[in-house]
C-alpha cells in the first residue's frame, strides 16, 4: 500500500480497513492471505494470546518478501522463538537492558550527541543529518555497549540496509545474510581469544565457554542486536526532525523547554505518530482461536498494522493524526506488545530522548534544506525512514 | 491496593519501572520485575495503572480494594 496522504502518514486505505473491516484479509506477495489487525485493542489482545506463534520456521508464517523468509531461514533468534525458549534466552542477555542500566550510559550518550552537534557546526551546510547524526548516535551505542569495533559501520550499514529491503531477492538477501554472519562470527573466535568487557565479550566467557549459548547460537544474536539497534532509532531521529519541522509550535516549545520531561513525552508522541516499523509485526496462529466471532484458524498467518494502531482515535484522545508532544502516548505499540516487545526499548528511548532535548535547542534555526516531498522515503523498506535528510541552519 | 506479578511470565521489559519506580524494580542479573512495594499508598494508584496497561507481557495484577 502507498502512503498517498503525506510521506509521514500511513495509507489511506489502512484507514478506511480500521474503520470499515478492522480484522480482515490482506493479500502479501506470495499470493497468501493473512490477516490483518488494524485497531490498537485487537493488536494488544491477539500479541498477548499465547496461541498466536512467532515462528518464522512455520510454512504458512506470513512473510514480508521473498528475501526477507530468506533472511530469516538463516538468522532465527529468540524473536523467533515462542515460550518458554524465547524468555530462556531473552533473560541471558537481559541485564544490560533494564532500565536503571540503560539510564546510567544517559551521561555518554549526551557527549556522543553534543560531540556530533559540534562536528555539525563546525562544517559546511547543507549536511545529511542521517550521516552526521541520525546514523552515527544509535552506531556508537549499540557498537560500544555490544563490543563491535565502530571502524567496521561501512561493512554491516550496508548489510543491514540489504537484509531490511523488501525488493532484494532471496539470494541478495541470503549472501547478505552470510556476510553478516561471518563478519560476527569472527568477531566471537576474537573475543574468545581476548575477552572484553562488553555484551560480547561477557556472552562469550559466560555462554560459550560453560555451553549455555552455541558460537551460531552468539553470532545470530549479536547479528540481530547490531541491526535492530542502529537501524530503527537512526529512522527516528530522521523522521523525527521532519515532523517537528513540520510542527514549528510544538519544535517551539520543545526548544523552550530545559526539563527533561518534555523530551521523553517527545520521544513517546513521536515513537507513537511515525511507527517507523510500518511493514506489520507478523505472527501465525498455533491454534484455533474465536476472536470475538472471528474464527482464526491454526496456520494462519496474521499481520499487526501497528501504524495505523497507533493512529486509531479509539485508543488516542484528540486527533491522533496530528503530533502533539504533551499528549499521554505512552501505551503506543512502536515497540510491539506482547512478550516480544523490543528488547532494547530503554536504550532506544534514551538515545532519542537525548537527541530531541538536544538538537533543536543547540541548533535553533536548524531546517530542511529540500522540501521535506522531494525526499526519498523508505517505502521498500520494513523499516521507514529516509535515505539522507539534507539540512541548513 | 494490592500488587501481584506473575514473576514466571515476566520478560523483563521494565516498563513498570519507567511508570512506577518506587514500586518496581528489575532483577539485576535477568531484568524480572522485583516488587518493591506490594501495598502502596493511594496517590501512587495512577502510576500502578499505568504499569498495568504498559506491561506488554500482562503479568501485573491490580486489586484496587485490596
Amino acid at each position: 500500500m502507498q502512503r498517498d496522504r503525506h510521506p509521514l502518514d500511513p495509507p489511506s486505505e489502512l484507514c478506511r480497513i480500521q474503520n470499515e473491516d478492522p480484522i480482515s484479509r490482506v493479500t502479501l506477495w506470495d499470493g497468501s492471505t493473512p490477516w490483518l489487525i488494524t485497531r490498537f485493542d485487537d493488536i494488544r489482545a491477539l500479541l498477548t494470546d499465547p496461541r498466536v506463534s512467532a515462528d518464522t520456521m512455520n510454512p504458512t508464517f506470513p512473510h514480508m518478501s521473498e528475501g526477507m523468509k530468506a533472511r530469516q531461514m538463516k538468522g532465527k533468534t529468540f524473536i523467533n522463538t515462542d515460550e518458554p525458549e524465547h524468555g530462556q534466552v531473552r533473560r541471558k542477555i537481559n541485564a544490560d537492558f533494564t532500565v536503571k542500566r540503560v539510564e546510567r550510559l544517559r551521561p555518554q550518550v549526551q557527549a556522543i550527541v553534543d560531540g556530533l552537534i559540534d562536528d555539525m557546526l563546525a562544517g559546511p551546510k547543507p549536511v545529511d543529518l542521517v550521516a552526521a547524526l541520525a546514523l552515527p548516535v544509535p552506531s556508537l551505542v549499540i557498537c560500544e555497549l555490544l563490543g563491535v569495533p565502530y571502524d567496521d559501520r561501512a561493512l554491516f550499514h550496508e548489510l543491514s540496509v540489504t537484509l531490511n529491503d523488501g525488493k532484494a531477492t532471496a539470494e541478495e538477501s541470503a549472501a547478505a545474510m552470510d556476510r553478516m554472519l561471518a563478519y560476527i562470527g569472527d568477531l566471537v573466535d576474537r573475543k574468545d581469544a581476548e575477552p572484553t568487557d562488553d555484551l560480547l565479550g561477557r556472552l562469550v566467557v559466560e555462554q560459550l565457554r560453560t555451553g549455555g549459548m552455541s558460537r551460531e547460537e552468539i553470532t545470530k544474536m549479536v547479528r540481530l542486536l547490531l541491526v535492530a539497534g542502529h537501524d530503527t532509532t537512526a529512522n527516528m531521529i530522521a523522521l523525527g526532525t521532519i515532523a517537528l519541522l513540520e510542527n514549528p509550535d510544538q519544535l517551539a516549545a520543545l526548544q523552550g523547554e530545559t526539563d527533561i520531561a518534555l523530551a521523553r513525552s517527545t520521544t513517546e508522541e513521536l515513537l507513537r505518530y511515525l511507527t517507523v516499523t510500518h511493514s506489520g509485526r507478523r505472527r501465525v496462529a498455533a491454534e484455533d482461536i474465536d476472536y470475538q466471532g472471528t474464527l482464526i484458524r491454526k496456520g494462519d498467518g496474521l499481520v499487526f498494522a501497528a501504524d495505523i494502531g497507533n493512529r486509531d482515535p479509539r485508543a488516542f484522545e484528540g486527533d491522533p493524526d496530528a503530533v502533539e508532544l504533551t499528549r499521554d502516548a505512552r501505551s503506543h505499540i512502536a515497540f510491539g506488545f506482547g512478550v516480544h516487545q523490543c528488547l532494547g526499548q530503554s536504550l532506544a528511548r534514551l538515545e532519542l530522548q537525548v537527541v530531541y532535548g538536544t538538537l533543536y535547542r543547540r541548533i535553533p534555526t536548524l531546517a530542511l534544506a529540500v522540501p521535506m516531498t522531494e525526499l526519498e522515503y523508505k517505502s521498500e523498506l520494513s523499516v521507514y525512514g529516509v535515505y539522507e535528510l539534507p539540512v541548513t541552519w | 491496593m494490592k500488587i501481584t506479578v506473575d514473576f514466571e511470565q515476566c520478560i523483563g521489559s521494565g516498563q513498570c519501572v519507567v511508570s512506577a519506580d518506587a514500586v518496581f524494580d528489575q532483577d539485576d542479573e535477568d531484568g524480572r520485575v522485583v516488587v518493591l512495594d506490594a501495598s502502596p499508598p493511594d496517590d501512587l494508584l495512577e502510576d500502578v495503572r499505568e504499569a498495568v496497561r504498559v506491561c506488554p507481557a500482562r503479568v501485573i495484577h491490580l486489586d484496587e480494594q485490596g
